[in-house]
């Protein structure tokens, strides 16, 4: 029962987020200098020409009237025409979303193993110089943005030992059977590991970019959650029981410590999908960052309000999810 | 040989002062030695001692710990937390927090027959229902279900003393079990430790800073003043005679409930001095335990 009211309490108040950024995205972005007209036509275009295609996509309007068209067909699933492909926004829209999908959870497992690992180690061997040397590694990933990870990696992993492939999202040259954009998901399910490798090894290293930093800050504050926990008095009975370092960190202390580490996750996790804009980018991974990238470009303006409203949709998703897993971790929770 | 036998334990804060001064004491199988002090005297530091769960900013620098005839700190650590957790069990202090809140009652006290001396879990399962019934909880099945917040402090202590006893453990180190504790609810807790430790014939390490817990369930007892032991009698003998002046002292300074109007009789000053300047002579001098 309470996991109903949450979650339709949180519905309703995503609703009230996502009007909001319906707003602020479709008046900010036609305050912001910059036609997508100009960019249509060629050079020398005559001003009759530009009124013209003005009117055709409904630019001569008063901004409200746009907005009000607009809106209404969003209320009916109708985000628009891509001003530059001429294609339904939304189908555009939600092509592109798998492949963002699957790079930001592939991001999210690896750093959760890898900062996981980190703060388990760290924890294990807390006051050594094991603990030292990773909270060292930890400060280092944190200083250096995701996309200078990405560089680096492009270097390391991409030219000096090219094991990796370096832009796109799967090699052009292969037959791919997928029925959905999933295509890491659907290979593992058709068991064509040989198309998962493939997109394995063009997916590693933006999403390992992608990790670095939020797998740097999970480890930080699990270990620190980890330690505390440890002088726990639960913790000191758990030891005198009979059992090891590892069995009372992993099954005392760990449940308990994950709590703050996994409210912090959410919200580095928006950060992260905000951050694939430009690791797509830098990787020409074919997911919606990179076509976000062209549509301010090209002032693509359907498509721009369409690619914000889904990461809006995406954020506030992620929350909900991480309200719900805290609930279940935490038996005390559940009867407030 | 005592089932418990400490002989000259010497423990101090790494690079700091010593918290135990050569500390020599014995247990006896079934025997209920009570461990008396300040605060500070190092009274639980011993229990932690025993137990293996000193904190890691303390060091032993000597002594033996002998559990059944073998020195636990000559074993390697696996072996001895092996030892300790097949032997010795530890009723804490404050149930509050002795528990882990996200798993349930039942796990936490069948863990270590499980995990640890490799019983069933059904057996495990049906020997908590009866530890529960015999510390007194009304509804076995419903509390082994639940989670800690549910249940209130008493009702965690008497969970927490089903666990201790849960393996059959040859010693139970109680610290200071009753002292987080509802006073209503101290006197319940008290005597169903001593019951149980009668039934079960546990020997039983004490640690509190009344003497009037002492006199209930205690055969023996030590009273130490900053790490060093000044008293080691039979509770018979030490309310009749105390042998040194401080715990003469601290006995003539515990309240009496019975005669409220006879006020309170702080330890004299020149008893703390004369049991200070012991503590100064024996870590000036040479060591003669």
């Amino acid at each position: 029962m309470p996991f109903l009211r949450i979650l339709l309490l949180r519905l309703l108040t995503t609703l009230v987020t996502l009007a909001g950024v319906a707003v602020i995205v479709f008046f900010v972005i036609r305050v912001v200098p910059g036609n997508p007209i100009a960019m249509m036509l060629p050079p020398g275009a005559t001003d009759e020409d530009i009124a013209r295609l003005s009117a055709l996509y409904g630019l001569d309007k008063p901004l409200i009237t746009q907005f009000g068209i607009w809106l209404s067909g969003v209320m009916q699933g109708d985000f628009g025409t891509s001003i530059t492909t001429r294609q339904p926004v939304l189908g555009l829209v939600l092509g592109r979303l798998p492949a963002t999908l699957e790079l930001a959870i592939m991001a999210l497992v690896m750093a959760v193993l890898i900062g996981g690992a980190a703060a388990l180690i760290g924890t294990r061997g807390r006051g050594t110089r094991t603990e030292g040397a990773i909270d060292v590694v930890n400060g280092m990933a944190l200083s250096v943005p995701d996309f200078l990870w990405g560089l680096v990696l492009m270097l390391v992993f991409g030219v000096l030992f090219p094991v990796f492939h370096i832009s796109g999202r799967v090699t052009p040259s292969l037959d791919l059977p997928f029925t959905t954009n999933f295509y890491l998901f659907e290979s593992l399910i058709r068991l064509r590991f040989d198309l998962w490798a493939d997109l394995v090894a063009h997916m590693f290293m933006p999403a390992l970019a992608l990790a670095i930093p939020l797998a740097a800050i999970i480890g930080q504050l699990l270990k620190q959650s980890l330690k505390e926990t440890m002088n726990l008095d639960y913790v000191t009975l758990a030891r005198t029981k009979g059992y090891g370092e590892t069995h009372v960190i992993m099954h005392e202390a760990l449940r308990n410590a994950v709590l703050p580490t996994l409210t912090l996750v959410g919200v580095q996790f928006t950060f992260l999908i905000g951050g694939t804009v430009i690791i797509e980018r830098l990787f020409s991974y074919e997911g919606l960052g990179n076509m976000a990238i062209d549509a301010v470009i090209n002032r693509d303006l359907p498509l721009i309000q369409g690619i914000v409203i889904l990461f809006a949709v995406i954020f506030t998703a992620v929350n909900l999810i991480v309200d719900l897993l805290y609930t279940v971790l935490n038996p005390r929770l559940r009867h407030a | 040989m005592s089932f418990l036998s400490i002989r000259n334990l010497s423990v101090r804060l790494k690079n700091g002062p010593p918290l135990l001064r050569r500390v020599s004491l014995d247990v006896a199988a079934g025997e209920v030695r009570g461990l008396v002090g300040e605060s500070g005297a190092g009274k639980s530091m011993i229990g932690k001692a025993v137990l293996g769960i000193l904190p890691p900013s303390v060091q032993i620098t000597e002594g033996e710990i002998f559990l059944d005839g073998t020195d636990l700190l000559r074993l390697p650590p696996k072996e001895s937390r092996r030892r300790i957790g097949a032997s010795c069990a530890l009723i804490p202090q404050d149930p509050l927090t002795a528990l882990n809140p996200s798993h349930r009652i039942g796990p936490q006290i069948t863990d270590r027959l499980v995990d640890i001396l490799g019983w069933t879990r059904a057996n495990a399962d049906a020997r908590a229902r009866d530890l529960l019934a015999e510390v007194q909880i009304a509804d076995p099945d419903r509390v082994l279900r639940s989670y800690p917040h549910e249940l209130s402090g008493g009702m965690r202590q008497r969970i927490l003393i089903a666990s201790a006893f849960a393996a059959e453990p040859k010693l139970i180190v109680a610290d200071e079990p009753t002292t987080a504790l509802d006073v209503t609810v101290q006197k319940q807790i008290l005597r169903l430790i001593a019951g149980m430790q009668a039934r079960h014939g546990t020997a039983l390490l004490f640690v509190t800073h009344d003497l009037g817990v002492v006199s209930k369930v205690c055969q023996r007892l030590s009273v130490l003043y900053s790490g060093l032991v000044v008293e080691d009698s039979t509770v018979p003998e030490f309310f009749a005679s105390p042998s040194h002046a401080y715990s003469a002292a601290l006995l003539a300074a515990t309240p009496k409930y019975t005669d409220p109007d006879a006020g309170l009789h702080p330890v004299p000053e020149a008893v703390v001095n004369a049991v200070r300047a012991e503590v100064a002579a024996f870590d000036r001098g040479p060591a003669h335990g």
